[in-house]
């Protein structure tokens, strides 16, 4: 059970965080011929694209309202429908994601009066789904981005209606931003082995998975149809992966009585097998032969890897979600959680297994460390490892000094397993050769004991 | 927000930019860039450009103040270089949030500025103002004054909120910035007679370090360079240098001119890129001292280094001339560079399929008209269709570009390699044109290209290909194309 504290430093040193509407426009970048479209001047959507591009190295659809001082102070209704008109003209999509920003925000843009005025005045866009979200940048961060976009597509596009007859094998899934295209892969390989049909929304794994295009499309490359969304209140099952998809998931039994089932992450031999479990008693299969096998090769690999993950130290910084994913793994093979820093305050919080959780910056994650044997964080925590001279173990968003971020793979008996080695692996490099002088007055001198800097209870 | 836009336009009356002078005194007072399209904009912003040209100096606190986005959303993204501190790829932003905007931030980046001087004890923290606390009416030159007056580190105001323009208005900003508060508030130990400032040259990818053991060798000493592996206190003492060259562009033009005008330092614009320039950016530099009284024997040793360079050089570039003889590159990138690599590309037997002049001035367009007889291959904007066409129907046989419109490229499974900014390989100088050459070479010879266009065994022998349908849907007659892909290009 762990506290969340909140640093008290005025100054973000060396941000862990990322912002809310570049979040949600990754969101709608797992939606097939969609322009994602963030309201406000044009560095927000060139910074998300920069990051996207770096660690996803793929071409990013991403647009601008290009709002300028002027158009900022008086209103940006102007701006929003003439990139509405110029995406629809040039790029012919399906869907446009609006995300607001810092700077629509504090003017106190209506995003959703203005795709309603912008329906009434464009009738000629009716083929178009034009979905808004309002996402400040000054508060909560990327995964909230993420949750508020997927929300809001299921309240756009899923019909409000119950279902005369819902198809028992097909199954929604509301996979939250910390799973990679290449979890979503493997997930739909599970599901799929249990003669369900899943439907991601949203699904990364079609559009930024690294393939090469039928053809040249400036929208995204694949991910699901508005039409397939349409038809998720027929589907007899949700399934919602990561705290931040309870409110998605809500949304949509509200809306089309679809029952959820959430799981606090996939990764973990516990966590797995309930997984599976489910998936048997929804579909009325039993475990197929494949993932029994994997499951004892993961059981192997956590007798294999726990003596080098045992007793070690973890320093962790990452957004809510992924950090109970990770820490409850690693705690649960004997790992220690020695500093673990968050974004942003999810219930999940609560739940992680060590003392405090501190809503902080890798400033913080750096300074306790200090006794750590590993780092694990995304690329941003490099300068941080190379100072304290740890192994860093790269995941999350952004990754940009590493190949194949898109098709990590941490769910599933399988993820669990290839994540133990991985991290056991780096553990295992670290070993220390001993020297004659190694124990040459080598007691501790008295330790002096450092002060706790002031900190703020989150309430 | 007067100040601000007082700035805004001094720098558009720039009398040093041939384009602003070309331009009515109407025109001028709107700016040097066409007005962004909503939904068809690409590119950074004005805070982007001002942190580009100021984040190399290397043992500045660099604070962001705004929302988390501006800087969190951007950190450590850049390959400037340093041979000392690392403070600068430190990311330190006030992190903005609903209290602040509400409370206004002022107390939050006075804090700020108090926690990041008694933690890392910078010679200066820049602050950088964004959209958000500009809206909200956050005076940070008055904070800066009192925060600097109080802990006794200069802190600079960087005026450069996000919507006031694009990336290279930013750059302008921050060498305003450096004008006002920083350039001229601190004196060298000594100076000698060859002194020089170079300005607007980064450092990336080391860039800085191919030129100086030559400026080294001359006996020429940097005194400042902006902001390329700089410190605080040598951009505070610059204004005492004899000469100065301005690198690439135009981006920091009103530094320069200012300058000279308030400082008496005359400046040439000169380039590091291809064997040539290089050479005579070295003869301007001896000229320039010269001029300003330094002994006239430099020029005998400055053109003695060339000639020995200039051997070793080509000496270095001539194994890869019967590789590369005839292959046709494709140059899509702006300004200098779209003809100062030209003379080395063609030196090493290559051919120029086309350059982009999309962000060139009309001096830029001369010289790529000189280098290569005529303006055929000269052209403003270029669809990823017809980049992808040119390479595809061999009209090219390598792209260069930056990193935003490589997957045209390697996508359509063609040589492609990053001249931009964001690249590692450094190709400055003598030493950088060879590397060029070599890494071209190595990407050209690279066998990929053959095993990546092999066809599944699966797929119908001599059925068209995706790219084959991409080309022939383009030379259907216009209305036929469908969508345009202006939106992929912006990405």
């Amino acid at each position: 059970m762990a506290q969340v504290v909140k640093s008290t430093k005025a100054c973000t040193v060396n941000p862990l965080k990322m912002s809310q509407p570049i979040g949600g426009a990754l969101a709608f970048m797992g939606m097939r011929g969609t322009m994602p479209l963030l309201h406000g001047s044009q560095g927000c959507t060139s910074f998300g694209l920069v990051l996207f591009v770096r660690h996803f190295r793929e071409a990013i659809p991403l647009q601008t309202t290009a709002m300028s001082e002027v158009a900022t102070v008086l209103g940006g209704f102007e701006n929003v429908e003439q990139a509405v008109l110029n995406i629809v003209k040039k790029t012919n999509p399906e869907l446009i994601g609006i995300c607001s920003t810092g700077v629509t925000e504090v003017k106190g843009d209506d995003l959703k009066g203005f795709v309603r005025s912008i329906r009434q005045r464009h009738p000629e866009l009716d083929g178009v789904a034009l979905v808004q979200c309002s996402t400040p940048d000054f508060s909560g961060a990327f995964e909230d981005g993420w949750s508020k976009a997927v929300t809001a597509m299921i309240e756009e596009l899923v019909p409000e209606a119950l279902a005369a007859s819902r198809d028992a094998k097909r199954v929604n899934v509301l996979p939250g931003c910390h799973l990679a295209p290449g979890d979503i892969d493997e997930m739909r390989d599970v599901i799929e082995a249990f003669g369900l049909e899943p439907t991601f929304l949203p699904d990364l794994s079609g559009s930024l998975d690294g393939h090469i295009p039928e053809d040249f499309t400036p929208t995204t490359l694949g991910g699901t149809g508005c039409e397939e969304a349409r038809g998720m209140g027929l589907a007899g099952w949700t399934i919602a992966i990561g705290e931040q998809m309870r409110t998605p998931a809500e949304a949509l039994e509200r809306r089309s009585g679809v029952p959820y089932r959430l799981f606090e992450r996939l990764t973990g031999l516990g966590a797995c097998d309930e997984f599976m479990l489910f998936l048997s008693e929804i579909s009325g299969q039993p475990v197929p032969r494949k993932y029994r096998r994997q499951r004892g090769q993961l059981v192997d690999a956590m007798l294999d890897g726990h003596f080098h993950i045992g007793g070690r130290r973890f320093a962790i910084g990452a957004e809510p979600d992924l950090l109970f994913a990770l820490t409850s793994t690693l705690t649960e093979m004997g790992g220690l959680v020695a500093s673990a820093v968050t974004t942003t305050t999810s219930p999940i919080l609560a739940k992680l297994p060590c003392e405090t959780v501190l809503l902080g910056d890798l400033e913080d994650l750096e300074s306790g460390a200090a006794d750590a044997d590993i780092l694990v964080t995304h690329s941003h925590g490099r300068q941080a490892a190379e100072r304290l001279h740890l192994p860093h173990y790269r995941i999350g968003i952004p990754m940009f000094d590493t190949l194949g971020a898109a098709h990590l793979v941490t769910v599933g008996y399988r993820g669990t397993r290839d994540l133990i080695f991985a991290i056991g692996n780096m553990l295992m490099n670290r070993h220390h050769e001993p020297s004659p002088d190694d124990w040459r007055d080598a007691w501790p001198a008295a330790s002096p004991v450092s002060p706790e800097p002031a900190k703020e209870l989150v309430p | 927000m007067t100040t601000l836009n007082q700035t805004i336009q001094d720098v558009f009356n720039e009398p040093g930019c041939g384009k602003n002078q070309a331009k009515s005194e109407k025109e001028r007072k709107k700016g040097c860039t066409k007005q962004l399209q909503p939904g068809g904009a690409a590119g950074g912003c004005a805070f982007d450009g001002a942190k580009i040209a100021l984040q190399p100096i290397t043992d500045v606190a660099h604070l962001v103040h705004g929302p988390i986005a501006c800087e969190g959303n951007s950190w450590d993204n850049r390959g400037a270089k340093s041979s000392g501190s690392s403070l600068y790829r430190t990311g330190f932003t006030t992190d903005m949030t609903e209290n602040d905007i509400v409370f206004g931030g002022e107390k939050h980046l006075f804090k700020a500025i108090r926690e990041i001087v008694e933690k890392y004890a910078p010679p200066a923290v820049f602050v950088y103002q964004t959209c958000v606390p500009a809206m909200i009416g956050d005076d940070i030159d008055a904070v800066c004054k009192a925060a600097a007056a109080k802990f006794g580190t200069p802190c600079i105001p960087i005026q450069s909120p996000g919507f006031v323009g694009p990336k290279n208005l930013g750059n302008k900003l921050a060498g305003e910035a450096m004008l006002k508060h920083v350039i001229g508030t601190e004196e060298p130990e000594h100076t000698t007679p060859y002194d020089i400032n170079i300005i607007g040259e980064y450092n990336l990818a080391g860039e800085l370090w191919q030129v100086k053991p030559l400026l080294d060798e001359l006996g020429i000493r940097i005194l400042s360079c902006i902001s390329g592996d700089a410190k605080y206190k040598e951009v505070a003492w610059s204004h005492r240098a004899k000469a100065a060259m301005m690198v690439c562009s135009k981006a920091m033009i009103n530094v320069a001119r200012k300058m000279e005008e308030r400082y008496d330092i005359p400046f040439f614009e000169g380039s590091f890129y291809g064997i040539g320039d290089m050479s005579d950016s070295l003869r301007e530099i001896a000229r320039l001292l010269i001029e300003r009284g330094a002994d006239p024997e430099l020029m005998d040793r400055t053109q003695a280094v060339i000639a020995r360079e200039e051997a070793r050089a080509w000496a270095a570039i001539e194994p890869y001339r019967e590789r590369l003889t005839g292959k046709k590159v494709l140059l899509v990138t702006g300004g200098v560079k779209s003809w100062s690599v030209v003379a080395a590309l063609q030196e090493a037997g290559m051919e120029i399929a086309g350059t982009s002049i999309k962000k060139s001035t009309k001096e830029d367009k001369e010289k790529i008209k000189k280098l290569m007889g005529d303006d055929a291959h000269m052209f403003d904007d270029l669809t990823p269709r017809e980049m992808y066409r040119k390479l595809k129907t061999a009209e090219a046989d390598i792209m260069l570009s930056g990193g935003r419109s490589q997957f045209v490229a390697l996508k359509a499974t063609m040589p492609w390699m990053d001249i931009n900014q964001e690249r590692h390989a450094a190709f400055a100088g003598y030493h950088g044109m060879v590397e060029m050459v070599k890494e071209i070479d190595r990407t050209l010879s690279n066998p990929v290209w053959q095993e990546v266009r092999r066809p599944a065994p699966w797929e119908r022998a001599g059925a068209a290909s995706w790219m084959d349908r991409a080309i022939d849907e383009d030379s259907l007659p216009a209305t036929a194309t469908g969508p345009t892909d202006q939106g992929r290009e912006a990405a």
